[in-house]
């Protein structure tokens, strides 16, 4: 099952079409229950898409579905990637598929951007998040600095001031 | 097969496996600056291919990184370049997945995704100037790129027909 969702997803969009095969045609877990798992798989480190064929694998079959949830979200796509990648390659002497993939790469840009606008207005909610957001977007974007350390500082940064604003929210 | 390629790999990608935080577009200004710009494995063109190659082929984004392994060093490269991405991230998560239940909706961990939040934003968005620059498209890259972010912001269009319309519009302008 994952592994067709793996073949057949393109450019995002996966989580919700999961959760209408998992959820409403399988019923295999309530709508709750996968909406707890997504939050997880968000939370924490890794592809987004990745984790969720994990927990799912997990949620159902325990540590072998797991592990089969990501071989199938994985090693499928994977191969197929890297046919694609040898069609191409000799592809690309001609000037106009060159041209074509510089124009895929345009628009998937776009697509890349687009998320990040979203996130960043998700992320948004007052002048400190924004701080944080535009000084890793400068330090990684502009400067070109490693990610290690600047994800090393920004994030525990960002996870202090967030619990921070809780507790004052709380109280 | 070059044994001191393969070690460099696992060492590129592993740290980064962990800090992937907002999903895999995050990484790829670090990928660039690593592959493109530190190690010169491959070209500033090529890595614009293989994303977009990436993009063009079905399945998570993040396979990007087993393509660049391929390109570095064959498909022991692939493999290698893999396991350090997908592997850390991945044991994290069915370790996690065990206490999840426990823990949902804590205050801490709403702290950890609010907190996280504005960091994956710059990320993502610095993956997109990165990638920008990276274009040989020159002002058309830059139009075509907001061209579909508006298009994917304000209208329900599928990212695959943007995609499809960026390439044409690139050969029709030739």
């Amino acid at each position: 099952m994952v592994a067709r969702i793996g073949l057949t997803s393109f450019g995002g969009g996966v989580s919700g079409w999961m959760m209408r095969v998992v959820v409403h045609e399988k019923r295999w877990m309530t709508e709750a229950e996968f909406l707890t798992g997504l939050a997880l798989c968000q939370v924490f480190p890794g592809i987004n898409v990745l984790n969720l064929a994990i927990w799912l694998g997990h949620k159902l079959h325990g540590g072998k579905g797991a592990l089969a949830g990501a071989l199938a979200m994985l090693v499928p796509p994977g191969i197929v990637l890297l046919l694609l990648a040898l069609v191409f390659t000799d592809l690309t002497q001609y000037g106009w598929v060159s041209r074509a993939l510089d124009g895929v790469a345009a628009a998937a840009i776009g697509l890349g951007a687009q998320m990040g606008v979203r996130a960043a207005q998700r992320a948004a909610t007052a002048l400190l998040p924004i701080v944080i957001m535009v000084a890793t977007f400068v330090a990684i974007g502009l400067l070109r600095w490693p990610l290690v350390p600047v994800v090393l500082v920004m994030a525990p940064l960002g996870i202090a001031l967030a619990a921070w604003r809780e507790r004052r929210n709380a109280a | 097969m070059r044994p001191d390629r393969l070690l460099a790999l696992l060492l590129v990608f592993a740290p980064l496996s962990l800090l992937t935080i907002g999903g895999g577009q995050s990484a790829i200004s670090e990928y660039h600056r690593q592959v493109v710009a530190q190690y010169h494995w491959i070209s500033e063109q090529l890595f614009l291919y293989d994303f977009a190659i990436s993009r063009l082929a079905p399945g998570p984004g993040s396979l990007l990184v087993t393509l660049i392994g391929w390109q570095v060093a064959g498909w022991p490269g692939a493999l290698v370049a893999s396991i350090a991405i997908f592997l850390p991230s991945s044991i994290l998560l069915y370790g996690l997945a065990k206490v999840w239940a426990r823990y949902h909706g804590r205050p801490f961990l709403r702290a950890i995704e609010r907190g996280l939040a504005p960091v994956a934003a710059g990320l993502i968005l610095s993956a997109s100037l990165t990638l920008l620059e990276a274009s040989r498209g020159g002002w058309l890259a830059w139009v075509v790129a907001a061209g579909s972010t508006l298009a994917l912001i304000l209208t329900r269009v599928s990212p695959f027909m943007v995609i499809g319309v960026g390439a044409l519009i690139f050969l029709a302008t030739t």
